[in-house]
């Protein structure tokens, strides 16, 4: 009983160290993201090393730099004459920290070379820099569309389970058609009839939107049998009996009791709707290149010549386990410790 | 039998409702198929007019939805605009590419997560039950996309399975044995991605509903009169644990179906996933509301069975 909190507190530590990466990915990224450098296409991550060729021990970091095979146009080797040193806070790109501050330093980088830590795309844009601003885009399209759905769903949930009567029966059959129906083909639908060549904001906005408002069905329909359960309580009737008014026992009394109910959703929803963001931008109908996220980036690999011989593009799909691990063990952390509380009742 | 004939109405309902819902987002978007002919100066906006008339773009929500039940009853479901011809035989196509995916990975996802859960649950916190549920732990922690591309790569990097379609070219010729084996190939891999990405919330089920039902007194009883350990687990605890389960079984035929989608994108199976893509860049309207309202029905057929497997196998059912 006692671990349940621990373990919630400790799940909640990594999820927030791993969005604090991201959404400081300014200047954990040494580049700008859509800096192209027609000169290094496809360049395969770069190793950092400690020692060198001679076996002579370097205090500071270093890469090879990478030139190109003669006759190649996408093949390198590591010239072991040239280290590049890596420096740490110096100042490169500039950039908006959290999309407001203006700034210019950044975590590590080079002096004169580039350093592509996990490599470079087919334009020869930095793939770490890459991964890290795709990841600010799709994890705030993840919570941004959650919390769309559970707006939407809260607000149907608790007035349907509040009110009863034609409202729930109407918002009810309305929920069990949107459960019934294949959610990823309702989004694809969805999306279909939401014009397609659009600017990246704009496009962002439509897939929230889609997302957001196609899964309000699941925490409508939970929300609602806390919403049912919470109006028979003595105190919700004793508030009518003095005269309350429906809108003021929604807010004060119904409202707080769906808390938990609709923390373990969010939990769920975040995680699944990045994913969706992803699927779309993945098969085209996302977030539009040249700004990135982990969707469209691994668009490129649908190309059986990427596949096959530029395997670091895979990465962006490696970058989103650990917050899939983060989410989906807070989520059983939340259920295990509302499982432990019930039985302390 | 009342039962069975109140499941049928409502899945009919919910078909009924899902068409007029599809063809009410429909009227949601701006702009249509011939609305990038009007760019072409080889098309004159005469014919562009006689084209709208003929597919009855322009007229209201209503009418559309009446002459699209018209052609239903016809086995047509409206127009292709892009290929030209009736929307009901090219998804009939792929509809069956796509079913033959999804049945059998619906079939082996359970084959294996049956045996795997029950297993796990008989020996609750042993070796056994933690490399399972580590095992399920981390494949659900890996995204589909993450699985398909890695299998993918991994597929291509090898050499040692077909890495898209469904066919090997020039497979015609050859004899039915070499036929189906050549098919067997193909499917080897989005079947894989597909079973794999189902597994660990299949296997966890089971192994709770089945853990949930060796707890219960009858189970502790039958064990006491001496009837032997498989036969308590599989004729008692399973069929006690058969309800939750059965439900289940209706949820990962709608999961399979949407992850397929993805699947036959990544791994090029012709079904309905790359088609139905291909119609929304088109904007091949009839096509997307044809693709969108088979998969319902897959779905809500799928949810069916389950329910007359209910009936079937819960006596508490049919009583009630």
């Amino acid at each position: 009983m006692k671990n349940a909190p621990r373990k919630q507190r400790l799940v909640v530590a990594l999820l927030v160290l791993l969005h604090g990466v991201v959404l400081l990915g300014g200047f954990v990224a040494p580049y700008d993201p859509i800096r192209q450098n027609r000169e290094r296409p496809y360049a395969p991550p770069a190793g950092i090393h400690l020692v060198d060729g001679q076996g002579k021990f370097h205090f500071r970091p270093f890469v090879y730099a990478q030139r190109l095979r003669e006759g190649a146009f996408d093949q390198y080797e590591d010239d072991h004459a040239t280290l590049i040193p890596l420096k740490f806070f110096l100042s490169g790109a500039s950039y908006r920290l959290l999309g407001i501050i203006p700034a210019k330093a950044h975590l590590f980088g080079a002096d004169e070379e580039t350093v592509n830590l996990l490599g470079t795309d087919g334009y020869g844009r930095d793939l770490f820099s890459r991964i890290l601003y795709g990841g600010q885009i799709s994890l705030l399209a993840g919570l941004l569309a959650a919390s769309v759905s559970l707006l939407v769903g809260t607000i149907v949930g608790s007035a349907s389970g509040y009110l009863g009567g034609w409202t729930d029966s109407i918002a009810m059959r309305l929920a069990e058609l949107c459960l019934a129906l294949p959610w990823l083909y309702l989004l694809f639908g969805m999306r279909a009839f939401l014009p397609l060549l659009v600017s990246p904001v704009k496009a962002f906005l439509i897939v929230v939107t889609t997302i957001g408002v196609l899964g309000w069905a699941r925490p409508a329909r939970l929300v609602r049998g806390v919403a049912l359960s919470a109006k028979e309580r003595d105190f919700v009737r004793a508030a009518r009996g003095f005269g309350a008014s429906n809108s003021y026992i929604l807010r004060r009394h119904i409202l707080p009791q769906t808390k938990s109910v609709i923390l373990t959703q969010a939990t769920i929803l975040i995680p699944q709707y990045i994913l969706a963001e992803v699927t779309l931008s993945f098969l085209g109908l996302g977030i539009p290149e040249p700004a990135p996220s982990w969707g469209n980036l691994l668009s490129s690999l649908q190309q059986y010549s990427v596949l096959s011989s530029y395997w670091w593009m895979y990465l962006p799909a490696m970058a989103m386990v650990p917050f899939f691990f983060g989410y989906l063990a807070l989520s059983a952390a939340l259920q295990e410790g509302r499982r432990a509380a019930k039985m302390d009742l | 039998m009342r039962y069975l004939l109140r499941r049928l109405i409502h899945a009919a309902l919910l078909l009924a409702g899902a068409s007029v819902l599809a063809f009410l987002f429909t009227s949601l978007a701006p702009g249509n198929y011939f609305d990038e002919m009007r760019l072409n100066p080889q098309i004159s906006s005469e014919t562009l007019a006689a084209l709208k008339a003929h597919y009855d773009v322009d007229k209201p929500l209503a009418v559309r939805y009446a002459a699209w039940l018209k052609s239903l009853a016809h086995g047509e479901m409206g127009y292709s605009f892009a290929y030209n011809a009736p929307v009901a035989p090219l998804l009939a196509v792929r509809a069956r590419n796509t079913l033959l995916l999804t049945i059998i990975s619906t079939l082996l996802a359970w084959c294996i997560a049956l045996p795997l859960g029950v297993w796990s649950a008989e020996h609750s916190g042993r070796w056994v039950d933690r490399v399972v549920t580590g095992a399920s732990a981390f494949l659900l922690v890996i995204p589909d996309i993450a699985l398909g591309l890695g299998l993918l790569i991994f597929a291509v990097k090898t050499r040692w399975l077909p890495t898209g379609g469904m066919v090997s070219v020039g497979s015609e010729g050859m004899p039915l044995a070499a036929q189906l084996w050549d098919l067997l190939r193909h499917m080897i891999l989005p079947v894989a991605i597909l079973v794999l990405g189902a597994q660990p919330i299949l296997v966890r089920h089971v192994r709770s509903a089945v853990a949930e039902a060796l707890e219960e007194g009858f189970v502790r009883a039958a064990a006491a009169h001496g009837i032997p350990r498989r036969r308590l687990l599989w004729r008692y605890a399973l069929r006690a644990a058969a309800n939750p389960l059965i439900s289940l079984f209706g949820f990962s035929i709608g999961a399979l179906l949407s992850g397929s989608l993805l699947v036959e994108v990544i791994t090029s199976w012709p079904g309905l996933g790359p088609f139905l893509l291909e119609a929304i860049l088109a904007r091949d309207l009839y096509v997307v509301i044809g693709g969108v309202l088979l998969s319902t029905v897959f779905l809500v057929g799928g949810n069916f069975i389950a329910d007359v497997l209910l009936f079937w196998a819960d006596p508490r059912v049919r009583t009630e």
